[in-house]
């Protein structure tokens, strides 16, 4: 109970410095925020049910006031703006990818990967891209191609969330809750 | 830990923070059901006689909220003068820019606790299905008090790499924050446990 309860807060903590953190170079040149980062990782490393409820409780605290999106964005304007449908997904994206870590049996790295990729870009941006559609009055089309310049920094930002988690099963491989 | 309330007190925050939501809500649904220019800019001047009510300080903050929008102004624009729908693109600009300054209107007049309290009421249903109000307003408090303890171990870790390499540190530093965030839910978990848990 108390375990399950405090790496929820704590993961929830790590997102949120993930998109504080300004300009980590993913690769040299390329600033781009780890917050959706955080939020693979939530899934591969926490597991569906726990990696959802820690970036649930992340978007929550965005709600009630906290400028903690990457930018220093927060509030509830976020809620209104044509970036609302990453936020909505971000839960999401985290359960689809602690669910085919848990359930897929493969080595972690392979498991990993598929997890953040399908959760952390085909779910989240399935939500994205029906979010701006909605705001920016776009058909979803469209709306795909404004979220396309993302893809390459995703998939790097997968592969990441692979490693670290790879990283993790072979240095601490109690701590992996999604393989527990 | 900072928040987006306005340290400029207006009469707004003395509102209660649920007719606040209420209203926003019922705002919101009203902007996407305009359609014509006309009422939309009716709807926007509005919003913005309302943020100019607390002064020329509260109003530079909201503007400067608004400024993450101004990539998707532009090319909502673009994209109607080429397709030849000029005023179809303002209605879209001009209801993206009232929703979220209505929004932000109503985060910076309400304070954290007074969400917190909101966010409380609006789970209490939850209780049945096992999420206790108690572990919650925990998980909320650990949350923001390891907000800024995250952010200095990963100052630290970023430090001890600079000490032993020229190079800059990249993405590595991030599996030693990750674990350590790991390590820090151990350790809570035991403190909790040992102080007669969270239940």
């Amino acid at each position: 109970m108390e375990k399950n309860l405090t790496h929820i807060a704590l993961f929830a903590a790590l997102i949120a410095v993930l998109g504080l953190v300004p300009k980590i170079d993913l690769i040299s040149g390329v600033p781009i925020t780890a917050q959706s980062m955080g939020v693979m990782l939530c899934g591969t490393v926490l597991g569906a049910k726990r990696g959802a409820l820690a970036v649930l409780l992340f978007v929550a605290l965005v709600a009630l006031g906290l400028p903690l999106l990457a930018g220093g964005r927060g509030g509830l304007g976020v809620f209104a703006s044509p970036t609302v449908g990453f936020v909505v997904g971000f839960p999401f994206a985290a359960f689809t990818a602690g669910l085919i870590v848990e359930r897929w049996r493969a080595p972690i790295t392979a498991a990993a990967l598929a997890g953040a990729i399908i959760g952390g870009i085909v779910v989240l941006y399935a939500f994205g891209i029906t979010g701006m559609a909605l705001v920016l009055g776009k058909t979803l089309p469209e709306a795909t191609a404004l979220a396309t310049p993302f893809l390459p920094g995703d998939l790097i930002k997968a592969v990441l969330a692979a490693l670290i988690t790879r990283s993790i099963a072979q240095m601490r491989p109690g701590a992996l809750l999604s393989r527990a | 830990m900072l928040t987006l309330t306005s340290p400029v007190e207006i009469w707004a925050h003395r509102l209660p923070a649920g007719a606040k939501l209420g209203l926003l809500c019922a705002f919101t649904i009203l902007l996407f059901a305009l359609k014509t220019p006309a009422a939309l800019l009716i709807a926007a001047a509005a919003t913005a006689a309302l943020i100019a009510s607390g002064g020329p300080t509260f109003a530079k903050v909201s503007l400067t909220m608004l400024r993450p929008l101004w990539p998707f102004v532009l090319i909502v624009g673009l994209w109607h003068l080429w397709i030849g729908e000029p005023t179809q693109g303002v209605s879209i600009v001009i209801r993206m820019i009232t929703a979220v300054a209505a929004a932000n209107f109503v985060t910076m007049t309400t304070r954290l606790t007074d969400m917190i309290t909101v966010l409380e009421t609006l789970t209490k249903p939850l209780a049945r299905l096992g999420l206790s109000p108690r572990a919650l307003a925990l998980a909320v408090a650990l949350t923001i008090r390891f907000i800024p303890v995250t952010l200095s171990r990963m100052q630290v870790i970023r430090e001890s790499w600079r000490a032993r390499s020229p190079r800059r540190p990249g993405w590595r530093i991030l599996l030693p924050a990750t674990l350590a965030a790991l390590d820090d839910a151990e350790a809570v978990a035991e403190a909790l446990r040992a102080r007669g848990g969270a239940g």
